[in-house]
C-alpha cells in the first residue's frame, strides 16, 4: 500500500477539472496505455492576456497520476502561459503534500502534459526523438536529455531516483548501466572536485583579489558548468562580473529551454557558490536573437 | 488499524482459522521447550511435531517421513532447486515456466548468472503450457524441471501429471510449487510423478512463516540450510513448533473442507465473475476458466488502471489485488499476464479476486453492488474510454 497524503487521496477521490474542453485552444498529450499512465490536457486560453481560463484533464493511471493531474489543473487555472510554463514537477508534488518517491514520475507526467499543451498553443511541435536526443530506455521511451534534465532539476544522483522520476530502468533493466553512465557524466565534476577543494575554499574565497576571483569563476565555468550544459546542446557565456553579481548568457539549446531560468539559478549558482564564493549571485542576460 | 474487511485476496494470504489459532496457543505459552532436549519438558514436543507431520502427509497422500518443515514457500522452492542442483553437479540445465512466482523466477535468473542454463517455457493466451515445447527442451543435462501447480495470479492449473510423465521418462527431477493449489484442489502424491513439492502455511489458513517441502522417498538432495540435525538433517534450525502444529491443524481442516472449496467457494466465485462480466462492459476474464482453481478470478477492466480500482474498492473495505504495474512493485504489469499476451492496457486494468471458505454471499453482493460505479467513475476520467453511447 502506498503512503499517500490526505491531499493526494482527496484529489484522487474528488478529482477537480476532469473531462475535456470542447474546441480547446491547446491540447497536450503524454504517456501511453502501454506505459501504464497517460494524460490528456485541454486548455482554454485568453488570446489577449495569454491567461489560462480553464483546464481539464483525462488520465489513465494510478491514484497518484490522477491526483497529480487534478492538482496541476488547479494550479494553472488563472495563470498566464509564462507562469504556467515555469511550474516544475516538484511544485506539483509539493502542492499535494508530497508523493511517494516511486511515484514521482506521476508529477513529471503532469509537468510534461502542461509543457506539451503550451507548446501546442504556441505552434511548436516537439519531435520526440530528434529534439530530445538519444533514446536510452526503450521500455518507457525515455531519452538522455530527459534524464539529464530531471537529474539536474531535482538533484537526482542514483539510478533508482531516475527510475522513480522517469520509469527508465524499471522494465527489462537493459538501460540501467547507461543511466548510471549518464549520471556519472552529469555529476562527475562535483564528485571529483568538491571534496578536495571543500575545506579551504570559503576562507580562500574571501581573500581573493578581483583578478583571482575572475580567474576562478572562468575556471569553474569551463571545467564544471560548461561540460554539463554541452551535454544538453547548450553553452554559457560570461558577460560581466560586478563584485558578487555574475552576469551570464545561455546559448544554444539552453536559451530556449523552458527550464533555463531554473538551470541557471540552481545549477550555475550552486556550482559557483561552491567553487568560488558563497556570496555569489547569478543573473541571466536575455539572449537577444 | 482496519479490522472489518471484505477479504477477497486469499491468494496473497489467508486468515488464520480459529481452530488453528487455538492449536498454537499452548506452544506460545506453557510449552516453550526445545524438542531436541533430553528432558521430558522439551522432548515431549517432538511427538507434537510428528503429529503435525502426519496431518500434512495425510492431506497430500504422502508418508510422514517425506514431509520437511521449512520457514515458508519461498524457502521450500529454494531448497528444492538448490538441493537438487548441488547433488547433481554435472547437470547444468533447468526448465521452468515464464509464469512462476518470483521465488522460482528470480532464483533461476540468479542461477543463470552462475553458469546454469535455464529454459523458461511459454504459455498461450489462456495461460496453458505447450507440452511439445517441454519435450523439445528436455536435455540429458536437465537436472530439474520446476513447474507450478496452479498460478497465483490467474488460478490456471497446469497438467502436472502429464508434465511429470515427460520429465520422469527423461530422467530429470520434478519439482512442483503447489503453494496455491494445496487445500484448494485434491492432491494425491502416492500416485504421482512429483519428486518435490512446496507448500506454504499462510495460504491455507495457518500463519505466515511456515512451509513444507515434500521430498519423495529415495530422492537424492542436499540440505539447503546446514546446521543441526533437525528434520533428519534435511533442514537445520530449532523447529518453529507453534507454527508447525498450526500448519498440521490447517492441513487437517483443509482435508476436511476440500469439498466445500470446490462447491461453496466455487459457486461464490462463479457468481461474482458472472455478475461483473454482465454488469460492466469492456471486461473479460484472464486465463483458462476450466482448468482453474475454484477460488480465483482475474478480470481485466479495459481503459483504466488497476491501482485506482483497488483504491476505490479499499474505501468500501474490499481487499483485492491487481496485476497493474503500480501495484506489482515494478513499473511493468504482471509478468504472468504479459507472458499470456494479454494486451498491456488490459493487464494494467486487471483485478484478482481470490476467495476462501470464510467469505459469504453477502460479501459477493456488496462487491457486485459497488464495482459498476467504481469502474464508471474511473472510465469517466480516462482518455481511452470509447465515446460511444
Ligand atoms: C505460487 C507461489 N509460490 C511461492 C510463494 C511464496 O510463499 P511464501 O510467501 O510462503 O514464501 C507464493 C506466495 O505468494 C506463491 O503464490
Ligand atoms: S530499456 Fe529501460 S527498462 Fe528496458
Amino acid at each position: 500500500m502506498w503512503n499517500y497524503t490526505d491531499k493526494v487521496l482527496d484529489h484522487f477521490h474528488n478529482p477537480r477539472n476532469y473531462g475535456e474542453i470542447e474546441n480547446a485552444d491547446a491540447v497536450g498529450e503524454v504517456g501511453s496505455m502501454a506505459c501504464g499512465d497517460a494524460l490528456r490536457l485541454t486548455l482554454k486560453i485568453d488570446k489577449n492576456t495569454q491567461t489560462i481560463l480553464d483546464a481539464k484533464f483525462q488520465t489513465f493511471g494510478c491514484g497518484s497520476a490522477i491526483a497529480s493531474s487534478s492538482a496541476m489543473t488547479e494550479m494553472i487555472k488563472g495563470m498566464n502561459l509564462d507562469e504556467a510554463n515555469k511550474i516544475t514537477n516538484a511544485e506539483i508534488s509539493k502542492f499535494l503534500g508530497g508523493l511517494p518517491p516511486e511515484k514521482m514520475h506521476c508529477s513529471v507526467m503532469g509537468k510534461e502534459a502542461l509543457e506539451a499543451a503550451i507548446a501546442n498553443y504556441r505552434g511548436i511541435t516537439i519531435e520526440k526523438d530528434e529534439e530530445e536526443g538519444r533514446l536510452v530506455c526503450r521500455c518507457f521511451g525515455v531519452t538522455e536529455d530527459k534524464i539529464q534534465k530531471l537529474a539536474l532539476e531535482n538533484n537526482l544522483h542514483n539510478v533508482e531516483d531516475i527510475t522513480n522520476y522517469t520509469k527508465a530502468g524499471g522494465g527489462c533493466g537493459a538501460c540501467l548501466q547507461d543511466i548510471q553512465d549518464i549520471l556519472d557524466a552529469v555529476w562527475h565534476n562535483k564528485k571529483e572536485k568538491a571534496p578536495a577543494a571543500e575545506a579551504p575554499k570559503p576562507e580562500a574565497a574571501k581573500k581573493l583579489t578581483m583578478v583571482q576571483k575572475v580567474k576562478l569563476i572562468e575556471e569553474t565555468l569551463e571545467k564544471v558548468i560548461r561540460p554539463s550544459l554541452n551535454q544538453d546542446g547548450g553553452d554559457i557565456e560570461l558577460i560581466d562580473i560586478d563584485k558578487n553579481k555574475i552576469y551570464v548568457k545561455l546559448l544554444g539549446m539552453c536559451s530556449h529551454c523552458p527550464s533555463s531560468s531554473f538551470t541557471i539559478k540552481s545549477f550555475v549558482e550552486t556550482k559557483l557558490k561552491e567553487f568560488v564564493s558563497p556570496d555569489i549571485e547569478v543573473l541571466e542576460e536575455q539572449a537577444n536573437d | 488499524m482496519i479490522n472489518k474487511a471484505i477479504y477477497v485476496d486469499n491468494n496473497a494470504t489467508t486468515p488464520i482459522a480459529p481452530e488453528v489459532y487455538q492449536e498454537m496457543i499452548p506452544y506460545l505459552t506453557q510449552y516453550y521447550g526445545n524438542p531436541s532436549s533430553i528432558h521430558t519438558f522439551g522432548g515431549q514436543l517432538a511427538s507434537k511435531i510428528d503429529e503435525a507431520r502426519q496431518r500434512v502427509a495425510n492431506l497430500l497422500g504422502a508418508l510422514a517421513t517425506e514431509i520437511v518443515f521449512t520457514s515458508c514457500g519461498t524457502e521450500s522452492d529454494n531448497a528444492a532447486i538448490l538441493g537438487i542442483l548441488s547433488s547433481n553437479p554435472s547437470k547444468k540445465h533447468i526448465i521452468t515456466t515464464k509464469v512462476e512466482h518470483p521465488a522460482i523466477l528470480n532464483l533461476c535468473q540468479h542461477l543463470e548468472k552462475n553458469g546454469y542454463d535455464v529454459t523458461y517455457l511459454s504459455v498461450d493466451r489462456s495461460g496453458a503450457l505447450n507440452l511439445d515445447e517441454l519435450q523439445k527442451s528436455m536435455r540429458p543435462d536437465t537436472a530439474i524441471v520446476s513447474v507450478m501447480y496452479a498460478n497465483n495470479e490467474t488460478g490456471v492449473i497446469f497438467p502436472i501429471e502429464q508434465i511429470g510423465r515427460i520429465v520422469k521418462s527423461r530422467g530429470s527431477m520434478f519439482h512442483v510449487d503447489a503453494v496455491q493449489a494445496v487445500g484448494k484442489i485434491p492432491i494425491d502424491l502416492s500416485k504421482s510423478s512429483i519428486d518435490l513439492l512446496s507448500l506454504s502455511g499462510h495460504k491455507l489458513h495457518a500463519p505466515k512463516g511456515v512451509g513444507v517441502l515434500y521430498i519423495r522417498r529415495g530422492t537424492m538432495i542436499r540440505p539447503f540450510i546446514i546446521g543441526g540435525h533437525q528434520e533428519r538433517g534435511r533442514r537445520a534450525g530449532t523447529e518453529n513448533i507453534a507454527s508447525i502444529c498450526a500448519l498440521g491443524k490447517a492441513a487437517e481442516l483443509a482435508h476436511k473442507n476440500i469439498a466445500d472449496e470446490n462447491n461453496i467457494v466455487r459457486k461464490m466465485r462463479d457468481r461474482l465473475e458472472k455478475g461483473l462480466l454482465e454488469s460492466i462492459p469492456y471486461t473479460f476474464v484472464n486465463g483458462d476458466t476450466v482448468n482453474r482453481l475454484p477460488n480465483t478470478t482475474n478480470i481485466s477492466f479495459e481503459y483504466i488502471e488497476g491501482e485506482s480500482i483497488l483504491l476505490l474498492l479499499d474505501q468500501h473495505g474490499i481487499c483485492a489485488s491487481s496485476g497493474s504495474a503500480c501495484t506489482s512493485g515494478s513499473l511493468q504489469p504482471s509478468h504472468v499476464l504479459r507472458s499470456m499476451g494479454v494486451p498491456f492496457t488490459a493487464a494494467h486494468g486487471s483485478v484478482r479476486f481470490s476467495l476462501s471458505r470464510y467469505n459469504d454471499d453477502s460479501e459477493i453482493d456488496k462487491i457486485l453492488e459497488v464495482m459498476p460505479a467504481i469502474i464508471s467513475k474511473l472510465r469517466a476520467i480516462s482518455p481511452y474510454t470509447p465515446k460511444t453511447k
